[in-house]
C-alpha cells in the first residue's frame, strides 16, 4: 500500500463534498436523487421529464468547464481493451438497474439517508469489485486485450 | 403558471447540478479507472484515496436527506422523492453483485462513464453505450 500524497487526499475530499453538494442540491431544490443510473435508465427510456436530460448534459459539461477553473485535467487510463468494457458496461447497466442504484444512488445518496437497504447493496457491489479486481490482477484471470 | 415555473427551476438547476457533480468527479478523480481500480486492489498497491471521495459527499449530503425525511417538500413545491429504506430483497444483493464484477472489470461507474463520454473516446462510448443496453435489457428480468 502507498499513502497517497495529501493533495491527492485534499482533492478526492473537496471532490467528494462537490458531488455531495450537488446531491444535496437536487434535494433539497427539487426534491429528485442523484442517482446517475436511475437518471440516465429513465432518460433513455424516454421518459417525460427533461431534468435528467439537463443533469446528463451537466456531467458532460463538466470537464469542458473544469479546464477554465484550477482543477487539474485528469487523462483516464483505460484498464481493458473495447470488448471487455462492453461486457462490463452491459454488467454495470443490468446490475444498477436490477439494484435500483449506483455509487452515487445507493453509495452517496442512500447512504446519506441511513438507508440499510443502501448499505447492503453498496457493501455487495463494493466486495464484488474488489474481489474481481484480485481475481484480475492476482488471480491470473485470462482477459482479452482487444 | 406554477407547473411552467417548476419545470423551468427542475430543469435549470439540474443542469448546474449536473455540472457540480461533475466537477467533483473529475477534481477527486473518480473518472480515471485506473484510479478506481488502485482503490479496489486491496491487496495490492492500495491507494485508500476514494474512500475520502464517498465520505466528503456523504458529510456534506446527510444533512439534507435528514432534513427530507422530515418535511414534505422541496423547494419548488414537490414532493420529496425518497426511495424505500428498508426494502431488501434478491434482486437488490444479485443487481449489486453483477454491477460490482462490471465495476471491478472496468474501473468505471455510471457517472464517471457518461463525464468520460463527453470525450468522444471510443472505450468510453463502448462502455457507456453497453451501460444503456443492460440497462434496457434489465426489462426482460423485471415486471415493475
Amino acid at each position: 500500500m502507498a499513502l497517497p500524497d495529501l493533495a491527492t487526499i485534499e482533492n478526492a475530499a473537496l471532490g467528494g463534498a462537490l458531488i455531495g453538494a450537488a446531491a444535496a442540491g437536487l434535494l433539497l431544490v427539487d426534491g429528485r436523487i442523484a442517482g446517475v443510473s436511475g437518471i440516465l435508465g429513465e432518460a433513455v427510456r424516454l421518459r417525460r421529464e427533461l431534468w435528467r436530460w439537463a443533469f446528463l448534459a451537466g456531467l458532460i459539461a463538466a470537464p469542458f468547464l473544469a479546464s477554465y477553473t484550477s482543477i487539474a485535467p485528469v487523462t483516464p487510463t483505460f484498464q481493458s481493451g473495447l470488448v471487455v468494457l462492453a461486457i462490463a458496461g452491459l454488467l454495470v447497466g443490468l446490475g444498477t438497474r436490477l439494484s435500483s442504484g449506483c455509487t452515487s444512488g445507493h453509495g452517496v445518496c442512500g447512504l446519506s439517508n441511513l438507508s440499510p437497504r443502501s448499505l447492503l447493496a453498496t457493501l455487495v457491489f463494493m466486495a464484488v469489485a474488489a474481489g474481481t479486481v484480485f481475481l484480475v490482477r492476482h488471480g491470473h484471470v485470462f482477459l482479452p486485450k482487444a | 403558471m406554477r407547473a411552467t415555473f417548476q419545470f423551468a427551476v427542475l430543469t435549470l438547476s439540474a443542469g448546474i447540478f449536473g455540472l457540480i457533480f461533475g466537477l467533483g468527479l473529475v477534481l477527486s478523480h473518480m473518472v480515471d479507472p485506473a484510479r478506481v481500480v488502485a482503490f479496489l486492489d486491496i491487496t495490492g498497491d492500495w491507494n485508500p484515496a476514494l474512500a475520502f471521495v464517498m465520505g466528503g459527499a456523504i458529510i456534506v449530503a446527510a444533512p439534507a436527506f435528514a432534513y427530507a425525511r422530515r418535511h414534505q417538500h422541496a423547494l419548488i413545491g414537490t414532493p420529496f422523492q425518497l426511495p424505500n429504506r428498508f426494502r431488501i430483497t434478491g434482486r437488490l444483493v444479485l443487481g449489486a453483485a453483477l454491477f460490482g464484477i462490471g465495476w471491478g472489470l472496468s474501473g468505471i461507474c455510471p457517472g464517471p462513464g457518461i463525464v468520460l463520454a463527453g470525450s468522444l473516446e471510443a472505450h468510453a462510448l463502448v462502455f457507456v453505450g453497453a451501460v444503456i443496453a443492460g440497462s434496457l435489457l434489465s426489462d426482460l428480468f423485471t415486471r415493475d
